[in-house]
């Protein structure tokens, strides 16, 4: 089973990205901030992450940047959850290293279908 | 698959809830000019995940309205825009609608927009733009019924997969949009020697007939148009054959990882048949109505810790039970009773600590109330052109959830006044020689089984000369009466000083004090106030902990127990007849020092017909409510403990006097009395006035 961790700081975000993803067959891991899932990432390896940006105590973006100076992460998927619709945070993840992005508000197809563009 | 959002959505109104809550206290704390950025970061982010999760929830309405807010804060975040006053104050209106819109959304109705669509023009106002919120909704509406197809060139840069993303999943998406026919081009494969697994060297020609729009496939490569060189272009209808290497067809889902095809020789990957997306679902228009959820929680959060403790309380109790168990079935011999009675005392030690911690589970800090009051006076601030700093003292301090949702009311009233009447404007201040930002404190904390909860200003005082005269005119005191400045100050309670208009212009205190006072006596609790001219006021709220248990005194009357509010009493003496005397009818009062306490025959006010004969040698127990005095004649004082209050109300009727019942050990129900209840029902007057009069006594018919 393909595992995934799942960074929001939002309970109901979370709850609803990490239960898609269980339906979908994926072993979910949540975290609530990024330093929370940077530790976590440390652990043990997952397939992909997938984030939200803004968090306290570290943004998603920051998140993204440590994960990929990590051995282990060098070509995970990490996506970044985001409703920035303008550039300036996609280009910004890129730069950190993220893979891809999902824009909210996304419905639970949308958010299969993301994941899908990654690992299957 | 379908998911049913709905499930998510307690969780979602719960946090939004926390979120504004955050935003408010946040946006108060905000100084334009000198606002500091993490203040900012944190509404930003309260307000872009209330954005994040209505949208996704299908809460558009709430969506749309929250990316105003956002739009602004981001501005402000990015140093784009100065925070000026006027924004936080759009920025706490928005909050109070929002809260408005999702309580509404949380209890199934349609929210009234009217107040966001004025506040969203306000917003878009200050902005200086439109609502962009229909922008994206009808674009991929268009699609063309005909096909076309496009000859895609994909070369991916070297370091791709360090970008985590996988050309074989793309490939995989173009294939689900229509036809595709892949050739694979490995002329940059470098010789085995300097072959690098990170490194991706193979490079794609599509030819995709497909009746989607090119933004479709662009979107195949929108994660990687930076990391990669993309062509994509419209060709006539048919496939055109030119330097590809080989096509073969291979119908098999399992689609080689790209990353081991690169070494191998050159492959073709067209799969013919590739399962259509799955069935799109609703976003969550399927709203679920089984979970038709009251606006008010009903249910308390409450920490692990106090759980965890409740656990390891039962666990002893049920030792104890063990062990009481066991002790029942040995013969009783004297060491048997012995280690009865530590059981029996062990086991009361247990109930007790279970009962603390049982009580604990409904305590919550009153910073639960405190925290509306920044906002609160800020408002109020504003509107009276007054400059006022809160200062929060105590707020961890726990309370009762039942004591503290009727104590807010009350303190509002009593904040209220202490910005409108207490504090001076600032010119005033100024000439006073005082800072000219007046200050209100609150204060709470506990003392014995109480909670106490004080508001000061350092304002001007209660005016008493005015009180006084205004208290003659309504005739509630004499003119040449001899009342200290605190108890003039005490009549800004009385009923009938609040009834009067011109009151509150003279007193400053009066409008609806007399309403505050019996709200918190309603909680047994009290109130009184203390001033000082020039210095300020002071008003201090006493409270038990809970409404459920009262810390009594059990005394007997007649064949009958009855039990008296311990915080009520002052003392319990026995009455030396020569110091009472008779007023008026029939009204014994008993000078004790310098004070005249009347005494109240309880016997006589509950109808029990043994009536103690000569007042000489028998108790009187001292009360005190509102600030007056009586004596209770009992015939005896019994134990004093803790008693679990029942009420009277609920299980029978409104008995005056009595303000709830509960059972004693021995099974038998005992009243608790009402101390205000009992000397409304005797008639005796307030003090204020003259003399003290006995009216003919109300008779107590039910019992």
């Amino acid at each position: 089973m393909k595992k995934i961790l799942a960074v929001d700081d939002s309970a109901s975000m979370r709850q609803m990205v990490s239960f898609t993803l269980k339906t979908a067959g994926f072993d979910v891991t949540e975290a609530k901030d990024g330093s929370e899932a940077l530790a976590i990432a440390k652990q043990q390896d997952f397939d992909a992450v997938i984030s939200d940006v803004n968090m306290p105590i570290m943004d998603g973006i920051t998140l993204i940047r440590e994960l990929r100076t990590l051995p282990n992460y060098k070509f995970t998927p990490l996506l970044m959850l985001t409703t920035e619709s303008g550039l300036e945070k996609k280009v910004e993840g890129k730069a950190a290293g993220a893979t891809g992005w999902v824009v909210k508000p996304f419905n639970p197809e949308q958010l299969l279908a993301v994941i899908k563009k990654v690992i299957r | 698959m379908s998911i049913d959002l709905s499930q998510f959505f307690e969780v979602f109104f719960e946090e939004s809830f926390e979120g504004l809550d955050t935003m408010e206290a946040e946006l108060l704390n905000l100084v334009p000019g000198e606002e500091d950025l993490e203040t900012i970061n944190t509404i930003f982010r309260a307000a872009h995940s209330i954005k994040g999760g209505s949208g996704t929830f299908g809460f558009s309405s709430v969506a749309d309205f929250t990316h105003v807010l956002e739009t602004l804060l981001d501005q402000i975040r990015q140093g784009e825009r100065e925070l000026g006053t006027e924004h936080v104050n759009l920025l706490l209106k928005a909050v109070d609608c929002l809260r408005g819109l999702l309580a509404a959304l949380q209890a199934e109705q349609d929210p009234d927009l009217t107040e966001a669509d004025s506040l969203r023009m306000q917003f878009e106002s200050v902005l200086g733009v439109k609502s962009d919120s229909q922008e994206s909704i009808s674009q991929s509406e268009n699609q063309k019924p005909d096909s076309n197809t496009y000859q895609i060139d994909f070369k991916p840069h070297h370091h791709l997969f360090k970008t985590g993303n996988e050309p074989l999943y793309m490939i995989g998406e173009l294939q689900e949009l229509g036809d595709l026919e892949t050739t694979v081009f490995y002329d940059e494969v470098p010789d085995i020697t300097d072959l690098s697994s990170d490194e991706c060297f193979l490079h794609w020609r599509f030819f995709l007939n497909t009746s989607r729009d090119e933004s479709a496939i662009k979107e195949v490569f929108e994660w990687v148009e930076d990391d990669s060189d993309i062509t994509i272009e419209l060709c006539g209808g048919v496939f055109t054959d030119d330097d590809q290497i080989s096509i073969s067809k291979n119908s098999s889902d399992n689609i080689p990882q790209a990353i081991e095809t690169e070494t191998s020789k050159p492959v073709v990957v067209v799969p013919t048949s590739v399962k259509s997306p799955s069935n799109p679902i609703s976003p969550a228009a399927s709203t679920n109505k089984k979970t038709a959820t009251t606006p008010e929680s009903t249910s308390i959060r409450v920490g692990i810790d106090k759980v965890d403790s409740l656990i390891n309380m039962v666990g002893e109790l049920v030792i104890t039970q063990a062990m009481l168990n066991q002790l029942s079935e040995q013969e009783i011999t004297p060491a048997t009773i012995t280690s009865l009675q530590e059981g029996l005392a062990q086991l009361a030690h247990n109930t007790r600590d279970l009962q603390e911690n049982v009580m604990r589970i409904r305590m919550l800090p009153i910073n639960f109330v405190f925290s509306r009051f920044p906002r609160l006076v800020r408002d109020i601030a504003q509107k009276l052109n007054k400059q006022v700093e809160l200062k929060l003292i105590g707020e961890q301090t726990e309370l009762d959830k039942t004591v503290m949702e009727k104590i807010s009311d009350p303190m509002v009233h009593l904040v209220r006044n202490s910005l409108d009447h207490g504090l001076e404007t600032v010119e005033q201040r100024v000439l006073a020689g005082k800072d000219p930002v007046g200050t209100v404190t609150l204060n709470a904390f506990h003392q014995g089984g109480n909670i106490v909860i004080e508001i000061m200003d350092d304002g001007q005082g209660l005016n008493t000369q005015k009180i006084r005269s205004k208290a003659i005119s309504n005739g509630l005191i004499s003119a040449d009466n001899s009342l200290s400045d605190d108890e003039i100050n005490e009549l800004i309670f009385m009923p009938g000083f609040s009834t009067m208009d011109k009151v509150s212009d003279l007193s400053g205190r009066g409008v609806g004090m007399d309403v505050v006072k019996r709200n918190i006596q309603s909680l047994n609790g009290s109130v009184e106030v203390t001033s000082a001219p020039g210095v300020g006021s002071t008003f201090t709220i006493r409270l038990p902990l809970t409404l459920a248990i009262l810390d009594g005194q059990l005394v007997k009357v007649s064949q009958h127990t009855y039990i008296i509010p311990l915080i009520s009493i002052v003392e319990s003496l026995q009455i030396d007849i020569a110091k009472v005397s008779r007023v008026g009818k029939n009204l014994d009062v008993l000078r004790l020092r310098d004070e005249y306490i009347p005494i109240l025959r309880l016997y006589d006010i509950f109808n029990h017909n043994n009536a103690i004969e000569s007042l000489d040698k028998t108790l009187l127990v001292v009360v005190e409510t509102d600030n007056q005095k009586v004596g209770l004649l009992v015939d005896d004082l019994l134990s004093q403990q803790q008693v679990v209050i029942k009420s009277l109300e609920a299980n029978y009727h409104k008995v005056d006097g009595v303000s709830g019942a509960t059972i004693l050990g021995d099974g038998r129900v005992s009243l608790i009395v009402d101390i205000s209840g009992l000397i409304k029902l005797s008639g005796l007057k307030k003090p204020g006035s003259q003399e003290l009069s006995l009216e003919p006594s109300v008779a107590l018919e039910a019992l």
